[in-house]
């Protein structure tokens, strides 16, 4: 299912500092043509159909076409993506169907750019040759317990009679 | 030849990758680097908010081993992954990331990523190991952690750099060097240690789909085996490489099934209406102690299904109207049915428009309500990855703690994830032999890597570089295909055709139509053997030769010429141990029809290898599987 560039829509990201789609594709597949000043998936048939440059288009100008040697034609997904959640739109092939609609969140508690990366655990140990991580060993523990590390959890050698859990 | 510039960047530790586990790496070791003064550098070939396994979304964390909730254990996860995996695996690596993986996750959850929660507040289980979660940016998420980490330690990170080589001296890593695919610029990286964890490798065989469809791979097209190609290259030990990963999924579009098998307890069956799963059951038994085992193994699932479409019994169908119908009966009353409906109706969707929206796309074009008919799946084409039930990966250190006497001798070298070359650590998709680790494992793996990486710096980096010399000829040879391009494209009028060049998705065809026929692809129902293996090596040498033809017309097309060169090595790296291995263990990924059985006996072994790079040659050694668990089966 390839992404495709609505021509009227795309304006290369002229207003911004670099092409949306060209900056996210994990393919490098989307390529701003510098004469036309429009952008376009150069390798379609390379497409993972990931919808990320779907989602990060600021005119909304992508589109993505089910493929072609498997998908009969006339449905569509479509996604509007905020900060803090994610629409989707799913009409199908048969108009009798009613189109699904849902909303998904995708950050919850911590807005774009205010993650703290560290500083959420204690580290136990300073020592670099020591098996503890960062934030280890408050960090394997949760407020709902039972149990509660004090060191790293431990390899059962051998079974217990009964066999375990 | 085009003119490029050159770029050295100093560093101490090199992560070469962007995915979940260069992430991990990057947030753990700027902690540690911060405090001993060291500088991390991460390159990744795309944007890392985007860029890897996850780039997409996960509707899942695969693995929680969820130990504070005290039901289960470390043993019971090691005992999981050795059985599904038919013994072959190290205990100690799966051990190592099973004890530490929980913090992992815990940490996603404090930067935001929203883990689905029950009536209690906990965790909801999709299985025994695996947690829900609205997943659609969760590489954002973690991605935003890594370069945050980054920049508070000092530390840089480049994207669109696309590493092809190891720099190395006197048999240890010091760096790396690849090219820019935005502008003509080469870069060199020399650093005191280096973490490898670019992924694993899609598109080595012929894809099920070969028109538009040829990107629709359930893992993504852009792992290219860069990876393996970095560790193969630098002369470090492999292991597992025959060890393919075939997952079952959603015939075409290839969206997940694990939210219907697990958490919405549906059955698969053959086009009669029979659960292969019963009906087959006792063909398991030919597969020792491993088809005895709960849950069955993913390759001895896979091969219960293949049995039914040998039989003609196919088509095979997920049977979601039957899962829908039995949780709505479960209902107390019409309304709670209704509203249960509902529910699963978004959490289905959900399940695809976090990480497959194709599969969406695929059932919205063929009308498919999932409550009203079932869903045809199919196993996809093979892939060598080092995350899931795959297994292939370099073979790497275990952690000293963990071993026991009878193991440390050979499972233990110094540092946890080094491989046998000094000064080279992997992680994720780049190391083998400790399958199951998924997103979430991958990333803790390489909080583990990168840690024992600095320890390694500590201890015994020095100011060791690579020569001018060993640059200078690695960017000529990095650099060949646009050269070759440039020289002939007038000779002929179309581009395509030339005989002196191959153009690097010709040279794809051919690597995937050699892999597909003599390898045990898709076209041979994953069958091969001694005689097809050998023949399909023959023409993997015409291959190989001409892979120094390849033509690059752009950055992005020499970018895919040194994919395809990497993909060559992770494929002849896959023939020579599937040869080597005279068994067949693994049914459901490949059968070896010359040898059909399982030898616990003589194969109860880790199939290793390494590639010499200056003669071209191959080596293949065996290697103790030893368990760190007294009682574990032999």
């Amino acid at each position: 299912m390839p992404s495709y560039v609505i021509a009227s829509k795309c304006d290369g990201c002229k207003a911004q500092d670099r092409t949306a789609c060209q900056y996210i594709c994990p393919n490098d597949l989307m390529t701003l043509d510098r004469q036309k000043m429009k952008a376009y998936n150069r390798d379609p048939v390379m497409c993972w159909e990931c919808f990320n440059c779907v989602k990060l288009c600021p005119n909304q100008a992508i589109e993505v076409r089910g493929y072609s040697d498997f998908v009969p034609m006339g449905a569509s997904v479509s996604a509007l993506r905020s900060t803090e959640d994610i629409m989707w739109t799913v009409q199908f092939r048969n108009p009798e169907i009613k189109p699904k609609r849902f909303k998904f969140p995708i950050r919850r508690g911590v807005g774009e750019g205010q993650i703290q990366p560290h500083g959420h655990y204690a580290t136990a140990s300073d020592d670099l040759k020591s098996p503890m991580l960062m934030g280890e060993p408050s960090a394997l523990n949760t407020e709902h317990g039972p149990v509660t590390f004090t060191a790293l959890p431990e390899l059962a050698r051998t079974r217990s009679p009964n066999g375990g859990k | 030849m085009t003119e490029f510039k050159t770029v050295v960047v100093e560093t101490d530790l090199l992560i070469c990758g962007g995915g979940m586990a260069a992430c991990g790496a990057a947030v753990e070791t700027a902690h540690w680097a911060k405090k001993q003064g060291l500088k991390v550098t991460l390159v990744d070939k795309a944007a890392v908010d985007r860029s890897g396994a996850v780039a997409m979304g996960l509707s899942a964390i695969n693995l929680y081993v969820d130990l504070n909730s005290g039901n289960n254990s470390l043993r019971d996860y090691v005992d999981y992954v050795r059985n599904d995996l038919m013994g072959i695996t190290r205990e100690d690596l799966v051990a190592n990331i099973a004890r530490h993986v929980d913090s992992s996750v815990h940490m996603f959850e404090k930067w935001g990523l929203p883990i689905w929660k029950d009536d209690k507040g906990g965790y909801v289980h999709e299985g025994r190991w695996q947690v829900m979660i609205s997943g659609e940016s969760y590489k954002v998420i973690v991605a935003e952690a890594a370069k945050k980490a980054l920049a508070e330690a000092g530390g840089e990170y480049f994207e669109r750099v696309f590493l092809t080589h190891p720099l190395m001296v006197d048999g240890k890593c010091v760096g790396a060097i690849g090219f820019s695919n935005r502008e003509n610029t080469v870069y060199v990286f020399k650093a005191k240690a280096v973490l490898t964890a670019m992924g694993g490798a899609v598109h080595v065989f012929k894809p099920r789909s070969t028109g538009e469809g040829l990107g629709r791979s359930w893992y993504p097209p852009f792992n290219s085996a860069g990876s393996a190609a970095f560790t193969l290259y630098a002369g470090a030990e492999m292991t597992c490489q025959e060890v393919r990963f075939v997952p079952v999924r959603f015939k075409d579009a290839y969206g997940p099934v694990g939210a219907w098998f697990l958490l919405f307890k549906s059955i698969a069956t053959n086009a009669l209406g029979e659960d292969y799963m019963q009906t087959n059951a006792e063909e398991l038994k030919k597969w020792g102690p491993y088809g005895e085992a709960k849950p069955t193994p993913a390759n001895l699932r896979n091969w219960l299904m293949m049995l039914d479409i040998q039989k003609g019994k196919g088509p095979i169908y997920m049977r979601t109207e039957e899962a829908i119908k039995r949780i709505s009966q479960a209902m107390p009353d019409e309304k709670a049915a209704r509203k249960k409906l509902k529910e699963l109706e978004s959490e289905a969707w959900e399940d695809f428009l976090d990480m497959t929206i194709a599969q969406a796309l695929l059932w919205a074009s063929t009308n498919v309500e999932p409550d009203k008919k079932p869903s045809e799946i199919m196993a996809c084409e093979p892939y060598f990855i080092g995350s899931h039930s795959g297994a292939s990966g370099a073979w790497v250190s275990g952690p000293k703690d963990l071993q026991t006497s009878e193991t440390e001798g050979d499972y233990f070298w110094g540092y946890a994830n080094m491989t046998t070359v000094p000064g080279l650590f992997a992680a994720g998709d780049a190391s083998g032999a400790s399958s199951h680790k998924f997103s979430s494992g991958s990333f803790t793996e390489g909080r583990l890597a990168g840690k024992a990486a600095l320890q390694y710096i500590v201890e015994k980096g020095n100011g060791v570089t690579a020569s001018d010399a060993q640059v200078q000829a690695l960017i000529q040879e990095i650099l060949q295909p646009l050269d070759t391009f440039e020289k002939n494209k007038d000779y002929s009028t179309d581009p395509d055709i030339n005989p002196n060049y191959l153009r690097p998705k010709q040279f794809m065809s051919r690597l995937q139509k050699i892999m597909d026929e003599y390898a045990g692809g898709v076209s041979t129902q994953l069958a091969t053997s001694k005689a097809q293996l050998e023949k399909g090596l023959e023409l993997l040498a015409f291959l190989r030769e001409d892979a120094n033809k390849l033509g690059a017309e752009s950055l992005h097309e020499l970018m895919r010429c040194w994919e395809n060169r990497h993909r060559l090595l992770q494929a002849e790296a896959h023939m020579r141990s599937v040869l080597f291995r005279e068994e067949t263990r693994w049914p459901g990924y490949y059968v070896r029809t010359d040898k059909p059985a399982l030898d616990q006996e003589n194969w109860l072994a880790f199939c290793n290898s390494k590639y010499n790079q200056e003669t071209g040659e191959w080596t293949m050694v065996k290697r103790p599987v030893k368990y760190l668990t007294t009682d574990s089966p032999r």
